[in-house]
C-alpha cells in the first residue's frame, strides 16, 4: 500500500510539484483546536453589530434630536454635573475592570474577583444615578411621550442603561465561574469578552455624553 | 371581576380572536390539525420522538442543521405559494362589479404575508441552509466555529415561523405591506395584533439571522483547511461570507428600527408618528438601509451556486476567478449606497435621486462582469445539461431581464412612473425568482447528492424545471405590460375590464408554477422510492472540483478523517489530477461538540415571550423572559461541550467507505 506516503512529509504544505514527481501533501495528521482562537474574533463581530444598533439611535437622536414639539429642550433638562458624576463612574468601571484583567494575566483569582466586585459597584452606581435621572424627567413632565426629541433621548440613553445592566448579571454570573472554577481558560476566555463588553460600553457613552448631553447644552 | 381576571390571564386574546367566522381561514385550519394530527400520530406510532429529539432536534452537526433549515424553507414556501395563488386568482376574477372572493380586510393579510414569509421564512432559511451545509465542507472543516449557536440560530428562525404561522389562526396578520410603514402601520390606523406578530416574528427570527451571520463568518475566517488562503477559497464561501458580512451589518438596523416601532406602538413614543415631532420617512429610511442589503444577502450566495455548478458542468475552471471575487466584494459595498432607490418620490431632491440613481446603475457593472465570467466559462466546454446546469441557464436568461428592468427603474424619472405599480412587482420578482430561486433549485440538485447519497429523480426534475421556467414567464411578464399601464401594486378589485386578460394570463403563469412547485415534491417522493437505483457511492457523482466532494455522501459526522490541504482553488480536482491516494490507516479520536438542548429550549421561551407581548399576556411575558435568562445562564454553567469519536468508531466508518469505493455492495 502506498496511501500514505505523502502523509509522511509532514503537517504543512507543499508546493506545486510537476507531474510524475512525488505528489504533494494532500493532509494533516495532527488535530488543532479552534474554538478558542475563534471566540474573540466573533465576539468583535458581535460587538461591531451592536455598535450599528447604537449607530441607529444615535442617527434617530441626530434627526429627531430638535424636535421639541413645543416642549422642554436639552438646556432646560439636562443637569451637566449630574451627568458629569455618571460618567466619571463609568469610566471609573473600566479602569477597575482593566485592573481585574492585569490581575487576571498574573493568575491571582483573589485579587481579580476583588477589583471585579468594584467594576461592580461603580457599575451600579451609574446605573443607579441614571435611574434617578431618568425619574426626575418623567416626573418633570419630560417623560419618552413628550416629544420625539425625548423619545430618541429616552431610548438612546436607555438602551445604553439596558446594556451596562445585562453587563452587571453576567459580571455577576462570572465572578460565580471563577469562584467555582478559577482563573480556567474557559473563563479567562469569558472574562475577556466581558472585558471587551464593557470597554465598548464606555465608548459608546463618551458618544452619548457628547453628542447628547454637552452639544445639547450648548443648543 | 371575571373580566379583569381573563384580561390579566389571557391579555388582548378572546374567543372573538379566532377567526371562525372566515370559512377559508377555519377549512385551512381543519387541514392544517388534520396535517398535523397525522404526522405526531404516525411520529408517536414508529416511535420517532427520541429519535428526532436526540440527533436532530439537539444537534449541533452543521449538516444536519443545514437540512433542517432546507425543511423549514420548502415547507414555507407551500405556505407562501399558496397566499401567492389566492393573490392571483382574486385578482384574476374582481372585475366587472364582481368583490372577488377575498374581503379587503383578508386580502390586505395575505400580501403582507407573502412578502414577509417569502423573504424571511422561505428565502433566507433555504439560502443558510445551503451555506450551513456546504461552507465547512468546502473549506475542509470539522464543524462551524460556535455548533451551538448555529442550533440557537436555526431554531429561532423556527420561533419566528411559529409566529406567523400563529397568526393565521390566532388572531390576524399585519394588513400593511411586507415593510410595515408607519404611520399605517402606527398605533392609531393598526391598533390590532397584526403589526405585533409581523414585529416579534422578525424579531425572534432576526435574532437567529444575525447570530448565524457571526458564526459563519467566524467559520470562514478562521476554519479553513491549511493552504486555503483567501483567493484560494471556492467562490460558493466568498459569496457566503460577503452574504454574512451583509447580514451582519444590515441586520441589527432591521432590529432597531423595529424596537422603535414596537416602542411607538407599545410605550407611546412618537418616533414615527405624525404629531409630536416623529418622523416616519425616518422609519422607510431605515429599514432600506437594511432592507437593499437584504436581496444581496439572498442573491451572491445564489450567484456562487452558479459559479460552482457552471464550471462543474463544463469541466472548466472558473473564468476570471479573481474578478469574480472583486465583483462580489464591490456588490457587497455598493449594496449600502443605493437603499433611496426605494423611495425617490420622498422629495429629497434631484441631486440625492441623482446619486442613488447613478450608485444603482453601477450595481450593474460588476454583476454584468459575472454574467460574461459564466458565458465564459461554457465557451468550448463541455457542457453537461444536467439539472443545476438548465437551472444555471434559465437563471441567465431570466435575471439579465429582471437586471435590466431594475436599471430602469434605477432612473428616477422613470421611477416617478413607475413606482408602486405592477411594473415594479414584476421587476422584483423577475430577479428574486429568477436569481435567489431558480440559484436555490439548482444548489438543492447540486448538493442533494452529497447530503443524501442519492441524486434526485431527472424526470420530474425537468417537469418541475420546465413548469416553473414557462410559469414565471406567464405569471409575471403580464405584469410588466400592466405597471406600464398604470396599475398599481396591491389592488383587490378593478374597474377597466380590458385589464382583466392580462391578470388571467398571470393567474395561468400561477397554475403552472403550482405544477412546478408539485412536481418537484412528487421528485422527491419518487427519489426517495428509487433511492437505490440512483445511487451514488462515489462521493463525487458530478465530477465535482471542490473539496466537499473529496469525502463520502452523505459525508461522516466528522466530515474528513484527516483535515486535508489546499493547493489550488479548485482543491479536489487538484486532489484528483495529481495522484491523491486516500488514506486507509493511521486514524484518530476525533474531538467534537456535544449535542444539547439549550437551544429549542431558549428559542421556544423567545417564541413564547414574542406571543405573550403580542397579546399582552404580562405574566406570560415576565415568566418567559426570566426563563430565558436562567436557561442562558445556566447554560453557561456546563463546561462538558465536547467528545471523542473514538479511533474504533473512524476506523469502522472508513472502511465501510473503502468498501463502498471498491465496488463490493
Amino acid at each position: 500500500m502506498t496511501t500514505t506516503v505523502e502523509a509522511m512529509h509532514g503537517g504543512h504544505a507543499g508546493h506545486d510539484t510537476p507531474r510524475g514527481a512525488t505528489p504533494p501533501v494532500f493532509y494533516v495528521r495532527d488535530e488543532h483546536a479552534h474554538e478558542a482562537a475563534s471566540t474573540a474574533l466573533g465576539f468583535w463581530i458581535y460587538l461591531m453589530s451592536d455598535c450599528l444598533i447604537f449607530a441607529v439611535l444615535f442617527a434617530t437622536y441626530g434627526v429627531l434630536g430638535t424636535s421639541y414639539a413645543a416642549g422642554p429642550t436639552p438646556k432646560e433638562l439636562f443637569d451637566l454635573k449630574l451627568v458629569a458624576l455618571n460618567t466619571s463612574m463609568l469610566l471609573f468601571s473600566s479602569i477597575t475592570y482593566g485592573f481585574a484583567m492585569l490581575a487576571m494575566e498574573k493568575g491571582r483569582t483573589a485579587q481579580t474577583q476583588g477589583w471585579l466586585v468594584v467594576t461592580l459597584l461603580f457599575g451600579l452606581a451609574f446605573l443607579g444615578i441614571e435611574l434617578f435621572e431618568f425619574a426626575h424627567l418623567i416626573h418633570e413632565g419630560a417623560g419618552p411621550w413628550r416629544s420625539a426629541f425625548l423619545s430618541s433621548f429616552f431610548t438612546l440613553v436607555g438602551t445604553h442603561g439596558l446594556h451596562v445592566t445585562f453587563g452587571s448579571v453576567w459580571l455577576v454570573t462570572l465572578m460565580v465561574q471563577v469562584a467555582r472554577r478559577g482563573l480556567i481558560p474557559a473563563n479567562r476566555r469569558r472574562l475577556m469578552c466581558l472585558s471587551m463588553f464593557w470597554h465598548f460600553l464606555d465608548v459608546i457613552w463618551i458618544g452619548v455624553f457628547t453628542f447628547v448631553y454637552l452639544m445639547g447644552a450648548l443648543r | 371581576m371575571l373580566e379583569t381576571l381573563t384580561t390579566f390571564l389571557f391579555g388582548r386574546l378572546s374567543l372573538e380572536s379566532f377567526p371562525y367566522h372566515e370559512p377559508i381561514v377555519v377549512a385551512t385550519f381543519f387541514a392544517v390539525m388534520l396535517g398535523g394530527i397525522a404526522l405526531v400520530a404516525a411520529l408517536s406510532y414508529f416511535k420517532l420522538w427520541g429519535y428526532l429529539w436526540k440527533e436532530w432536534f439537539t444537534t449541533v452537526d452543521h449538516k444536519r442543521i443545514g437540512i433542517m433549515y432546507m425543511i423549514l424553507g420548502l415547507i414555507m414556501l407551500l405556505r407562501g405559494f399558496a397566499d401567492a395563488i389566492m393573490m392571483r386568482a382574486q385578482q384574476a376574477i374582481a372585475f366587472n362589479g364582481s368583490e372577488g372572493y377575498l374581503n379587503s380586510h383578508h386580502f390586505d393579510q395575505v400580501f403582507t404575508a407573502h412578502g414577509v414569509i417569502m423573504i424571511f421564512f422561505v428565502a433566507m432559511p433555504l439560502v443558510t441552509g445551503l451555506m450551513n451545509y456546504v461552507v465547512p465542507l468546502q473549506i475542509g472543516a470539522r464543524d462551524v466555529s460556535f455548533p451551538f449557536l448555529n442550533n440557537f440560530s436555526f431554531w429561532m428562525t423556527v420561533g419566528g415561523a411559529v409566529l406567523i404561522m400563529a397568526s393565521l389562526f390566532i388572531g390576524e396578520f399585519a394588513r400593511t405591506g411586507w415593510l410595515a410603514y408607519p404611520p399605517l402601520s402606527g398605533l392609531e390606523a393598526s391598533p390590532d395584533v397584526g403589526v405585533d406578530y409581523y414585529i416579534w416574528a422578525l424579531q425572534v427570527a432576526g435574532v437567529g439571522t444575525t447570530l448565524s451571520g457571526i458564526n459563519l463568518i467566524c467559520t470562514i475566517i478562521k476554519m479553513r483547511a491549511p493552504g486555503m488562503t483567501m483567493m484560494k477559497m471556492p467562490v460558493f464561501t466568498w459569496t457566503s461570507l460577503c452574504t454574512n458580512v451583509l447580514i451582519v451589518a444590515s441586520f441589527p438596523i432591521l432590529t432597531a428600527v423595529l424596537v422603535l416601532l414596537s416602542l411607538d406602538r407599545y410605550v407611546g413614543t412618537h418616533f414615527f408618528t405624525n404629531d409630536m415631532g416623529g418622523n416616519p420617512m425616518m422609519y422607510v429610511n431605515l429599514i432600506w438601509i437594511w432592507g437593499h442589503p437584504e436581496v444581496y444577502i439572498l442573491i451572491l450566495p445564489c450567484f456562487g451556486i452558479f459559479s460552482e455548478v457552471t464550471s462543474t458542468f463544463t469541466g472548466k475552471k472558473l473564468f476570471g476567478y479573481t474578478s469574480m471575487v472583486y465583483a462580489t466584494v464591490v456588490i457587497t459595498i455598493l449594496s449600502y449606497l443605493v437603499w433611496l432607490h426605494h423611495f425617490f418620490t420622498m422629495g429629497s431632491g434631484a441631486s440625492v435621486n441623482s446619486f442613488f440613481g447613478i450608485t444603482t446603475m453601477i450595481i450593474s457593472i460588476p454583476t454584468g462582469a459575472k454574467i460574461f465570467n459564466w458565458l465564459f466559462t461554457m465557451y468550448r466546454g463541455r457542457i453537461r445539461f444536467e439539472l443545476p446546469m438548465m437551472w444555471t441557464i434559465a437563471f441567465m436568461l431570466t435575471f439579465v431581464i429582471g437586471g435590466m428592468t431594475g436599471v430602469l427603474l434605477a432612473v428616477p424619472p422613470a421611477d416617478f412612473v413607475l413606482h408602486n405599480s405592477l411594473f415594479l412587482i414584476a421587476h422584483f420578482h423577475n430577479v428574486i425568482i429568477g436569481g435567489v430561486l431558480f440559484g436555490l433549485f439548482a444548489g438543492i440538485y447540486y448538493w442533494w447528492p452529497k447530503a443524501f447519497g442519492f441524486r434526485l429523480d431527472p424526470f420530474w426534475g425537468k417537469m418541475s424545471f420546465w413548469f416553473w421556467v414557462i410559469g414565471f414567464y406567464f405569471a409575471f411578464m403580464p405584469l410588466y405590460v400592466l405597471g406600464l399601464m398604470g396599475v398599481t401594486r396591491r389592488l383587490r378589485v378593478f374597474e377597466d375590464p380590458s385589464l382583466q386578460i392580462w391578470f388571467q394570463i398571470a393567474a395561468f403563469g400561477a397554475v403552472l408554477i403550482a405544477l412546478g412547485i408539485g412536481s418537484f415534491l412528487i421528485q422527491i417522493a419518487v427519489s426517495i422510492l428509487k433511492r437505490k437505483q440512483l445511487v451514488d457511492v462515489t462521493g463525487d457523482p458530478w465530477h465535482g472540483r471542490t473539496l466537499e466532494w473529496a469525502t463520502s455522501s452523505p459525508p461522516p459526522d466528522y466530515n474528513f478523517a484527516f483535515t486535508p490541504v489546499i493547493h489550488d482553488n479548485d482543491a479536489w480536482w487538484d486532489m484528483k489530477k495529481r495522484g491523491y491516494v486516500r488514506p486507509l490507516e493511521g486514524f484518530r479520536p476525533i474531538h467534537m461538540p456535544s449535542n444539547t438542548g439549550a437551544g429549542i429550549i431558549l428559542a421556544g421561551l423567545s417564541t413564547a415571550l414574542g406571543f405573550a407581548l403580542i397579546w399582552h399576556i404580562w405574566w406570560l411575558a415576565a415568566v418567559s423572559f426570566i426563563g430565558l435568562l436562567a436557561v442562558a445562564i445556566g447554560h453557561t454553567f456546563n463546561y462538558n461541550r465536547d467528545f471523542h469519536i473514538p479511533v474504533d468508531e473512524v476506523v469502522r466508518t472508513e472502511n465501510e467507505r473503502t468498501r463502498l469505493l471498491s465496488g463490493q455492495v
